[in-house]
């Protein structure tokens, strides 16, 4: 009995020192990536391919979801704000819902899912066929070489889609509100103009999707790197950078949005 | 897939990613509108402001002739002190009414400028002496409800 009760404590122990362990040295080796990512500028091609695969590649989810969630976000804003008259806020609706929150949160889950998961694969599998071993035999940093370009790409491409993902859903907004159910369009337009700031809005929004990459980027890399070098060591890597990074962006969208948004 | 191709599409994808955040600041932002020409600053004193906002627009004739600047409370008078920055293409007579006014039923507030007629203009950090303050919903109420009881006292 008191065997079992001891055992237990021990496993939740070693479970915690194991996940501080974990942070600290993927805190370490957060820094050791910006140590050493002199490389993927200088060298800017290793960086500009990486962005070819997380950034060019992903752009076709992105744009289809970004459009999908505007006309959905029309449907259902038209349907709501037509109960108090107010219709013609609809662009106001679509446009800061889209620009504040769903443009670089969505964005960033959609880019964790098909952008961080290959990342992680691809890093992972380097890793359990001892490339990034022979590497080092070359005496090739692979963080220098492999890690901080990925890294450096996730963080370029991610402000990028974010912003093609509010612009598209914004255009699905006009498609659905003035086109198919025949908001005005004039007061679309010019009351979405009138209420979306240029500095509170749509840099927030920026800024939100750049610290997103930065963390999207970051887990993804460090669960390959970290991996166990086994073919089930490699599947578990990507599942933790899908719920991780999924977890994270969206804590991390909470404190931002309590820095950004607290109201005047 | 060599490396021309690459280049390309990087450059194709980046670009209309530029062209993305140009178009949510231009089109949907107001980056356009925020004019940066030349401003002046106006004041005006104003026993409740209601709901009225910093980057509020200031109306003359329904025309957005500037921004409230900031919204401060004097301490010694509690009077809600706000400055509004004026295009300086805009004069208006010293005669000028501000009135604070709602766009819709439920539209943003705004001040409103009601010219007058006299010659001499406002000129820059100059207080507007008329204003009309935000019509409180509650206090419509109380009046209408006082008004009422009122009459019909009267009546009996």
């Amino acid at each position: 009995m008191l065997d079992r009760a001891t055992a237990a404590l021990r496993g939740l122990g070693h479970r915690v020192t194991s996940r501080i362990w974990r942070l600290g040295f993927a805190s370490r080796f957060f820094l050791a990536t910006l140590l050493y990512s002199g490389t993927s500028f200088r060298r800017f091609f290793l960086t500009v391919r990486e962005i070819y695969f997380t950034g060019v590649l992903s752009l076709i989810i992105i744009l289809v979801s970004g459009l999908f969630v505007g006309m959905v976000l029309g449907l259902q804003g038209y349907d709501t704000l037509q109960r108090y008259g107010s219709s013609e806020a609809l662009g106001i609706l679509v446009a800061l819902s889209l620009v504040r929150e769903l443009g670089p949160v969505v964005s960033a889950l959609l880019f964790a899912s098909r952008a961080g998961s290959a990342i992680t694969a691809e890093i992972g599998l380097m890793k359990a066929t001892e490339q990034l071993s022979a590497m080092e035999m070359m005496a090739v940093n692979p963080i220098a070489r492999v890690v901080a370009p990925r890294f450096w790409a996730g963080v370029i491409s991610m402000p990028l889609l974010a912003a093609l993902f509010s612009a598209m859903g914004i255009f699905g907004g006009y498609l659905v509100g003035v086109q198919l159910i025949g908001v005005d369009e004039g007061s679309f337009w010019s009351q979405m103009q009138a209420s979306v700031d240029f500095r509170e809005d749509i840099v927030n929004g920026v800024i939100k999707s750049v610290v997103f990459g930065i963390i999207v980027s970051w887990i993804a890399v460090f669960e390959g790197y970290d991996s166990e070098p086994t073919a089930e060591g490699v599947s578990g890597a990507t599942t933790r950078t899908v719920v991780t990074s999924s977890l994270a962006i969206l804590a991390a969208d909470f404190v931002l949005t309590a820095f950004m948004f607290r109201g005047a | 897939m060599n490396r021309m191709t690459l280049d390309l599409w990087v450059g194709v994808f980046v670009a209309v990613g530029l062209g993305a955040l140009l178009f949510l600041a231009l089109k949907v932002g107001n980056l356009a509108s925020t004019n940066t020409g030349e401003t002046y600053v106006l004041k005006a004193n104003f026993d409740n402001i209601g709901g009225l906002k910093v980057r509020a627009p200031v109306k003359s004739a329904g025309v957005v002739v500037g921004r409230v600047a900031d919204i401060r409370l004097d301490a010694e008078r509690y009077e809600a002190v706000v400055s509004m920055n004026i295009g300086s293409q805009f004069r208006f007579p010293r005669d000028t009414f501000a009135k604070i006014r709602t766009s819709g039923l439920l539209g943003e507030q705004y001040i409103g400028l009601a010219v007058g007629g006299d010659e001499q203009v406002f000129k820059p950090g100059d207080t507007v002496k008329k204003t009309e303050s935000a019509m409180v919903l509650e206090d419509l109420v109380g009046q209408f409800l006082f008004d009422k009881a009122a009459e019909g006292k009267d009546k009996k």
